[in-house]
């Protein structure tokens, strides 16, 4: 699956670009699933990046992998999830210096946590690149219990954890690096109209 | 308190509110540069202000009020008195010289409330600045607020030579392993690109200088690789002096000739129309002001309109741009 146009919303929503190459003395790359797609087009256009580069890769399935290492990237990491690449991403970015380009590439929910782990890291949100591809389903943090659920690819759904009914906003938290879900039926319970795909 | 009427006629406030205060000490740091410092007319406190912050400064040279801005420069969290240290320019239209020669302990000023517009980012993990001259006045600030939470933070400090190198005693006593000064006449340069590498990711750079030095520290971190989000910098534009020129204010239904010596803005308040202001030097954009109807050349000097902004001639900075031509119409 290639790039997906997100529709215009409310401000809070993140926006993605397409990355580009840009001047830095070191570069991370962190991509999941087709977003390795992304990351094969940024080099196949700048070949020499690969030197100083560190490939982080969290496959979800594909079989991306052979071709992303084939890059020669300086560091190549493939992790089985994002939880078990943490402490890489964590441990790269804490040894970092400045000069150091970050490109994110792949789903919504790993975006956002990366970013969220550089921003921790001191680094500017605004100066990370971004591109979206693969699935559309999201990070949905619960307002009411706060509990996390990942990968919601329908509307409304149940939170996984205190089990109340939820709309799926575009409203955006960076600091949680998840959307905000509430409760659809809370003034009625019971009245929950059907589910239906995200952007379906 | 009664709520104004609606169509009450209060005085309008331009420019940050205003603080009537007393010079308290005059301290001459070297042969072109002064400290001043000012307590509150009446007594009591000033306003808290946070490093890199600056004041804007209004002077009665006879029939002309002169209104620049200056560093704070004195602890922020001292709240009896505010300092600023002002070089005396020789060349410059004439601030400089007033405040060195005309101005004496008792003298009663106005001062603005502080603004700032060159802040530290509080989220960095390391503030790295670099000041080249009297450039290092925010910084003086911004060491003292750093210091009082034990931040993290790195000055490089490049003066033509030891005489000049205002408050260098200070800083390198206090601060031995923070401080860094380079001497040009010891033909001592910084590293920069050296001093660049290697810095801890979260650390944010500074620069505040002659413009040369500004456009060299943002140029070559941008090359290596450092988001503009992490550089800052600070300049201050003095209007230049150029040809005088006639300007009609639309909206007032006045006529004024700007003179050789005298900025717009300053054209404008002479007058009696106040636009808004805040920093006098290019930098705020708080007077950007429409133009109407031109025929002639603008000569935009500010730090605020972007190129087409300029180049299309809709928009003029009063403060520090001039126009050569037949007609110029604002919407003042």
């Amino acid at each position: 699956m290639s790039a997906f146009k997100f529709p215009e919303s409310i401000l809070s929503r993140p926006v993605y670009g397409i990355l580009e190459p840009r001047p830095g003395k070191s570069h991370l790359m962190i991509s999941d699933a087709e977003g390795a797609e992304a990351i094969l087009g940024l080099a196949v256009r700048t070949p020499h990046l690969m030197a100083n580069t560190h490939i982080i890769f969290i496959p979800n399935g594909t079989k991306f992998g052979t071709k992303l290492q084939a890059l020669n990237p300086a560091q190549y990491y493939e992790g089985p999830s994002y939880a078990a690449a943490l402490s890489r991403i964590q441990r790269v970015l804490s040894d970092a210096a400045m000069g150091l380009q970050i490109y994110l590439a792949g789903t919504e929910g790993m975006m956002g946590q990366a970013q969220n782990e550089a921003m921790q890291a001191g680094y500017d949100y605004t100066a990370i690149q971004t591109e979206h591809r693969g699935s559309v389903a999201r990070r949905m943090q619960c307002v009411h219990c706060k509990g996390i659920t990942e990968d919601v690819i329908i509307d409304p759904f149940k939170c996984s954890h205190c089990g109340l009914n939820l709309f799926v906003r575009d409203h955006y938290s960076r600091r949680i690096a998840a959307f905000q879900g509430v409760c659809i039926d809370a003034e009625n319970p019971g009245n929950v109209p059907p589910s239906t795909e995200l952007y379906s | 308190m009664n709520a104004p009427a609606p169509n009450s006629t209060a005085p309008k406030v331009v420019g940050a509110e205003k603080i009537k205060v007393v010079v308290s000490a005059i301290v001459p740091l070297n042969n072109l540069v002064t400290r001043f410092e000012f307590k509150r007319a009446g007594g009591g406190q000033f306003p808290t202000f946070s490093g890199g912050a600056h004041t804007v400064v209004e002077m009665q040279d006879g029939d002309f009020k002169r209104i620049n801005p200056y560093s704070l420069m004195s602890d922020p969290a001292d709240r009896d008195t505010y300092a600023i240290s002002v070089r005396r320019d020789d060349q410059g239209r004439g601030g400089s010289l007033f405040l060195h020669q005309r101005v004496q302990v008792g003298a009663t000023m106005t001062l603005s409330s502080p603004v700032n517009l060159f802040s530290l980012d509080l989220r960095a993990r390391k503030h790295l600045f670099v000041a080249g001259g009297i450039g290092i006045t925010p910084f003086m600030s911004q060491i003292k607020q750093l210091d009082a939470v034990h931040g993290n933070w790195e000055l490089h400090y490049s003066c033509r030579n030891p005489e000049l190198g205002s408050y260098v005693d200070e800083l390198t006593s206090k601060h031995a392993h923070s401080v860094n000064v380079y001497y040009d006449d010891k033909k001592q340069l910084i590293d920069l690109e050296n001093l660049l590498d290697g810095q801890p990711i979260g650390t944010h750079l500074y620069v505040c200088g002659p413009k040369g030095m500004i456009d060299w520290v943002r140029t070559t971190a941008a090359a290596v690789g450092w988001p503009d989000a992490h550089v800052h910098h600070e300049e201050f534009l003095a209007p230049q002096p150029g040809k005088p020129f006639a300007v009609r204010l639309a909206k007032s239904g006045l006529s004024v000739e700007v003179g050789e010596h005298e900025s717009l803005l300053e054209a404008i308040e002479r007058l009696g129309v106040e636009p808004p202001y805040l920093c006098r030097g290019g930098a705020c954009g708080q007077c950007e002001t429409d133009v109407l109807e031109s025929e002639g050349t603008f000569i935009h000097r500010d730090h605020w309109l972007e190129d087409d902004e300029k180049s299309s001639g809709v928009k003029i900075m009063p403060c520090v741009s001039r126009f050569e031509g037949k007609t110029l119409v604002l919407d003042r």
